[in-house]
């Protein structure tokens, strides 16, 4: 069977790891490269790298970063961040990633995802998108979920997917850094919504979390940073709990 | 040593880190000249079937290809072409498997592509698959899929149907799975070819 995928996230700024506590302070966390290797080793099923760099030789560090992990690692990875136009998608294909994930600039020029759908193909291509509740309404986010767009949720993903969007990554802003669990009930709505894959992100502070939110939602992936990065959840701990549920896992 | 050939389909970055990783050699195939350089062919390719085979015949190589008798490795889309035809684009391919590559059927309860790890079957004794368990995962991205045939199917997943994840027919074999990105079985598959 196709099994459910665990994902750690790694935020890189220049190079290095980072994760913030809410998208705002933050700590280093390692060197990316050996972190990714490490958890290839431990059973991650993929990895994704959101690169938060804001200079202008951002495209060419990412590369090199992207090169070095390409030759050391074994599993399928994504590159998310400051990914605007055809020719960044393409430099870092050409440096070995397996997809790329945009954020803002699809929100900005939503035809920009089917650009790349049909330059790169469909399964190249991964939108992330970042949820927060205003009023009653999930509404999409940019800036690290600081700048509320007029997109509802739902409404922009099925857009996305009518595009060319081979998977969401769908971060609830408002769970993000508690630790409190997924946002199983907008997961539910938007994975009973699409025929693409779906990766539950923000909220992850236990195992029993990740039982959760793909018994209730039926994702396809979880992703989280910091409960990994710090130790808190050893990835072959976690699939064992997975598995103890009848949740299918690579082991 | 193994040559790849080389037509302007998708990345092979990773797949050359890996073989480096792995310690195995290769080289680029251009022209038909080159082929008689190496012991051994990777055809790679993601992307647009129907696409990769305009890119394979610009290359004037299909010819030379069609008569390989040296182990031939097509991966993904590497491994489509090598069928007879295409729902992608409807397009005709190479035909030295007379098997059909279909899009996967609409399916309530299965997302397409077919994304993530998926365990694989093998169905003969080949050399391709040993010391790799069966039912070991390997990682797929892939809408189309080589239908099963028991003649050709080497190793089989199911996913809203039962398809060749492997073929074999003489020297050519075919993996629709990513070794480059399938952890250590994937490390595995790629040194028995290596060694076939």
């Amino acid at each position: 069977m196709l099994t459910k995928r665990i994902i750690p996230c790694l935020d890189v700024k220049d190079g290095r790891t980072v994760k913030g506590v809410n998208f705002v302070d933050l700590r280093d966390a390692g060197d990316p490269v050996e972190l990714a290797w490490n958890y290839s080793q431990q059973g991650a099923d993929e990895l994704v790298f959101l690169d938060i760099t804001a200079t202008v030789e951002r495209r060419k560090t990412m590369v090199e970063l992207v090169k070095s992990v390409a030759r050391q690692i074994n599993i399928p990875f994504t590159i998310g961040g400051g990914i605007n136009e055809i020719a960044d998608a393409d430099a870092l294909l050409n440096a070995g990633a397996d997809k790329i994930s945009i954020n803002s600039a699809a929100v900005r020029n939503p035809a920009l995802i089917d650009e790349l759908a049909k330059a790169f193909g469909v399964q190249f291509v991964v939108i992330a998108v970042d949820t927060r509740v205003m009023g009653n309404k999930n509404i999409v986010h940019l800036n690290g979920g600081r700048l509320p767009t007029e997109k509802e949720t739902l409404n922009w993903i099925l857009e996305a997917e009518s595009r060319g969007a081979g998977e969401i990554l769908l971060t609830s802003m408002d769970h993000d850094g508690t630790k409190a669990g997924f946002d199983n009930g907008l997961l539910k709505l938007v994975n009973d919504s699409v025929n693409i894959p779906v990766i539950a992100s923000g909220g992850a502070g236990s195992v029993q979390h990740f039982v959760d939110v793909f018994k209730q939602t039926n994702v396809d992936a979880a992703l989280a940073a910091s409960v990994f990065h710090y130790g808190e959840i050893l990835i072959p701990d976690l699939k064992k709990v997975l598995k103890q549920n009848n949740i299918e896992v690579r082991v | 040593m193994i040559g790849i050939i080389r037509y302007g389909a998708g990345n092979i970055f990773s797949l050359t880190a890996t073989l480096e990783r792995l310690g195995i050699a290769y080289g680029m195939i251009n022209s038909e000249a080159d082929f008689e350089q190496y012991d051994r062919y990777i055809i790679p390719g993601v992307g647009h079937a129907g696409a990769a085979m305009h890119k394979l015949e610009k290359t004037g190589l299909v010819p030379a290809i069609k008569t390989l008798n040296k182990p031939t490795l097509g991966i993904c889309v590497g491994m489509q072409l090598l069928t007879s035809y295409s729902e992608e684009g409807a397009s005709d391919l190479l035909n030295i498997f007379p098997v059909k590559t279909l899009k996967f059927p609409k399916s309530s309860t299965s997302k397409v592509p077919h994304t993530g790890w998926n365990q694989v079957f093998a169905e003969k004794e080949n050399p391709l698959f040993e010391n790799i368990p069966a039912g070991s995962h390997f990682y797929f991205v892939h809408s189309y899929f080589i239908e099963y045939d028991p003649l050709y199917t080497l190793s089989s997943t199911s996913y809203i149907n039962k398809f060749s994840a492997s073929i074999w027919h003489d020297n050519f074999y075919g993996v629709q799975f990513h070794p480059e990105k399938s952890g250590v079985h994937g490390e595995t598959l790629l040194k028995n070819f290596s060694k076939i």
